[in-house]
Formats: structure tokens, sequence, C-alpha cells
């Protein structure tokens, strides 16, 4: 299977509320509630780490988790995002500009 | 609100984080509005590198909606500077404009910077009322000009019709005009004083019978049956309630750095300048006080049939004289919805009708005298 490469929009609000990740589409304004294994890939969708290494370093690392089960949630989990425009998905590494390039809170 | 914000909120208002900031990046505008409750001067306002650290601060506070306003905010030349750091922070930035200088460029930069949305005043469809309020000749047709350009790349564009006695009659007209544009509507039919506490600027708001009329119109209300409900009876639970997000989950920073508890509630808390802003929101006594006030400890509206439902902006009660007092404006306000004297308007007619009984009374006195 090709390597998934996840980067956060830059059409969006975020913000860390107690450890959840809380995200507005500029797009519709809907808002969304990441709990925290979305917020752990969430943080890590850099656009230069692979999903399956995010999976492997952050979320093994983070959550009593078993691999091949997480990455395939994962997956679904990122895809569901892309729909809603909050995060850019692609098979090759992604370029920040179309990204946001900033950490935050 | 939608139950994840409702929820996002009571989450912030438990952990006692700032979930929304109103920052006023000036009082300078370009226009002159009649009922405008600033003043245009430049005391001295932030640097661009002040406003900059402000939000570097409200980010690590919590801060998630952001709110720029004026004034109007393009009259700073560091605007889209002092935006792009917002957004480069992951606010949820609305951004509060005349429009009047949105051009191409503008309009572009809006939408690429991702703002929620844009809100502009938008008095009347006819040039001749709107541009006699903003007394800014064109200025009609310039932020209609804004407003468009703004639709055109898909910003969502808040049309906000405030409502006074000169441009009651032309609420359809705007209505009209923001569903052309593809513009949401919104009303605000209440003039507040200034921010010196000068209220001479009531008097072009609408009357009580007006008011009563607009809260009865579908069109700007909704569901009248609804809006215009009888207050229902105060129990335990509604006198715990918080009056609302003023220091809970809101504040808001003037263009000198002053931190207050809302928009139009100065009573200053702190200063950027010398202070951080989590010591502010956390610490300042102004802040606390205001944070400590539930609507049982209210003397007079704890007591009013509408204390449940009333939309008392402790606010406008500090200007009137008392943040634990009742707001005046506000009373009127459920008056004209529910046809239900406020405790406070039952009060003062009390009051007035004991004072004219002792006129009477003095007077007769004087005739008694006088027939001697």
């Amino acid at each position: 299977m090709n390597p998934v490469y996840i980067a956060r929009s830059k059409d969006v609000a975020a913000r860390s509320l107690e450890g959840e990740m809380m995200i507005m589409s500029a797009h519709n304004s809907t808002l969304f509630s990441l709990n925290d294994v979305g917020t752990v890939i969430w943080e890590a969708a850099d656009g230069q780490t692979s999903l399956e290494e995010i999976v492997e370093r952050k979320v093994g690392a983070e959550f009593d988790v078993e691999l091949g089960e997480a990455l395939k949630d994962a997956e679904n989990f990122v895809r569901e995002l892309a729909a809603h425009g909050i995060l850019l998905l692609a098979d090759q590494p992604i370029a920040l500009s179309s990204a946001t390039s900033k950490e935050h809170s | 609100m939608s139950t994840l914000l409702q929820e996002m909120n009571d989450r912030a208002l438990k952990a006692g984080i700032p979930l929304g900031v109103q920052v006023d990046l000036t009082y300078r505008c370009n226009e002159r509005c009649v009922h405008c409750y600033l003043d245009h001067h430049d005391y001295g306002e932030m640097t661009t590198a002040e406003i900059v650290d402000a939000l570097d601060q409200l980010a690590e506070a919590g801060v998630f909606f952001l709110t720029f306003s004026g004034g109007e905010v393009q009259m700073r030349t560091d605007f889209f500077q002092i935006l792009e750091h917002a957004r480069s922070l992951l606010f949820c930035v609305k951004v509060k404009t005349n429009a009047f200088m949105i051009r191409e460029k503008e309009a572009d930069r809006l939408r690429e910077l991702a703002v929620e949305s844009v809100q502009v005043s938008i008095y009347s469809h006819r040039p001749e009322v709107h541009d006699a309020i903003t007394k800014l000749p064109g200025s009609l047709k310039r932020s209609l000009a804004g407003i468009r350009l703004l639709r055109e790349r898909g910003v969502k564009t808040i049309i906000a019709n405030v409502l006074m006695r000169q441009n009651l009659q032309d609420y359809p007209g705007v209505i009209a005009l923001a569903k052309d544009l593809g513009a949401v509507y919104t009303i605000d039919p209440t003039i507040t004083p200034m921010m010196d506490g000068d209220r001479s600027i009531l008097s072009l708001g609408i009357s009580q019978q007006e008011l009563r009329q607009v809260f009865r119109t579908p069109e700007l209300v909704g569901n009248v049956e609804e809006f215009c409900a009888p207050p229902k009876p105060a129990d335990g639970e509604t006198l715990e309630e918080l009056p609302c997000s003023a220091s809970h989950t809101f504040c808001y920073i003037s263009p000198y750095g002053d931190v207050y508890p809302c928009v139009q509630f100065p009573l200053p808390t702190g200063n950027l300048r010398t202070q951080k802003f989590v010591d502010i929101w956390r610490h300042s006594p102004q802040m606390k006080a205001v944070r400590s006030i539930h609507a049982r400890d209210l003397p007079v509206c704890s007591t009013c049939a509408h204390v449940g439902s009333c939309t008392r902006c402790p606010g406008l009660a500090y200007m009137e004289g008392s943040m634990r007092g009742p707001s005046s404006l506000d009373c009127e306000r459920s008056f004209a919805r529910t046809g239900v004297p406020s405790a406070n308007m039952l009060a003062k007619k009390q009051e007035q009708e004991a004072r004219n009984n002792k006129q009477v009374g003095w007077t007769q006195l004087v005739q008694i005298g006088a027939a001697r």
C-alpha cells in the first residue's frame, strides 16, 4: 500500500481545550472535537511524516493499541477529516505552503 | 448554539479559559456614525509588536474565538500583518469592518487568511439614509462593493443592521440586499450609551412601541411566539445562573492594551503594557468581582419575572450605576418582548407615583395656606 502523508489545512482554526483539539473549518464553520488519539495524529500532521510512522512513533508510544488495527482506524480518521477539508492527504510529502506551518497551544 | 459549541463553552467556563476575546485595534474610523459609542482619537495605540505579543499571550491562554474590531480596522496600515499573525496562531477570526476599504487585494487576503466571517454594518438600502448615518458620502456604495468582493470569494459575510428612528422603515430593503449578496442578515435594535457615559445618543433609538413591532416581525426575530413568550417562573437553578460570558469566557482589549470584562463594560481590569494577560484574566480583583455575580445576588433583578430570560447586560448596568443593578435598556427589551414590566420598571413607577403624591400634598398645603 502507498504511504499516506497528512498535513493540517491552513483553512482551519484550532485550539487545544484541556487536551482535546477543537477544530473549526473555515469553509462552513463546522466545529470538530478530536479525542486524545485524534489530537496526537493532528499535531503530528506536518506533511513530512507518513501516517504509518505517526501511528508507530506517536500513537503506539502513547497509547496501548495494536499497531495494525490502529493504522486502519487512523486511515479512516484522516480520510474523514480530509473530506471536511481539515487535513490534506497525499501519497508523497506535502509542501508546507498549503498547510499550517506553526505549532499552536 | 450547536451541542459541541455549548459543550466547548461549558468546559472553558469550568476550566476558567477565555474562549473568546474582542480586540479593538483602533478607535480611529473613516466614518462618523451618528450612534457610535466611541470617540475616534488615537491616544497611543498598541504598536504592531505589542499586538503580536498580545496575540501570542491570548493563544497561550487558550483563546479560540478572536474578533478584530474598531473603529475601522483598516485604518491601521498593519492590519493584514496582525491578521496574518493571528491566523498563524490558528485563532477563529471574525473581522468587523465597514468594508469601505475592501478592494480586490484586501478581499483576496481575507479569503486566503481564512477568516471565519466578516461583519459589516449596513443601515439602509438607500444611500441618502445610510450615508447620512455614517456621515461619509458614498459609503453605502463602497461598503456594498466590498461585501460583493468578499462574497465572490466565498467569504462568509454578515450584514448587521442597527435599527434607529431614521432607518427603521428600511430594514426590508436591507434584508433584500443581504439576500441578493448571499450575506447573513442580523439586526440590533438597541443603541447603547457612549463609553464616557454620555447617554444623549440613546434618543436616536426606536421607541418602545416600535421595538414591540420589531419583536413581532418574523423576518427579524424568527419564531415570534417563542421569542415573545411570557417569562417562566424562576427556580433555584435560574438564580444560580451567570449573567453572561463577560469575565467568564470572554473579555475585551482596547487599542491601548486595557483589558475589560466586555466591549461595553468600561471597568478597567489591567493593561497589557504592564501586565501579562493571564495574570489579569486570573487575578484581577475586578475580573473576580464580575465573575462572582450570580442572578441571586442582583438586588432588583433577582426578584424580577424576567430573571431567567432577560438579556441583562452587566456592562450597561455598570454604566447605569452598578454592575449588580438593572440595565434599563434590557428591561425595555424584555417589556417590549413580553408586555410584562420588569421589577425595575415597577419600582421606578412606584417611586414616580410616590414623588407625584408628595408634590400633590405640598400643592394642596400651599393652596390651603393661600386660602386662609
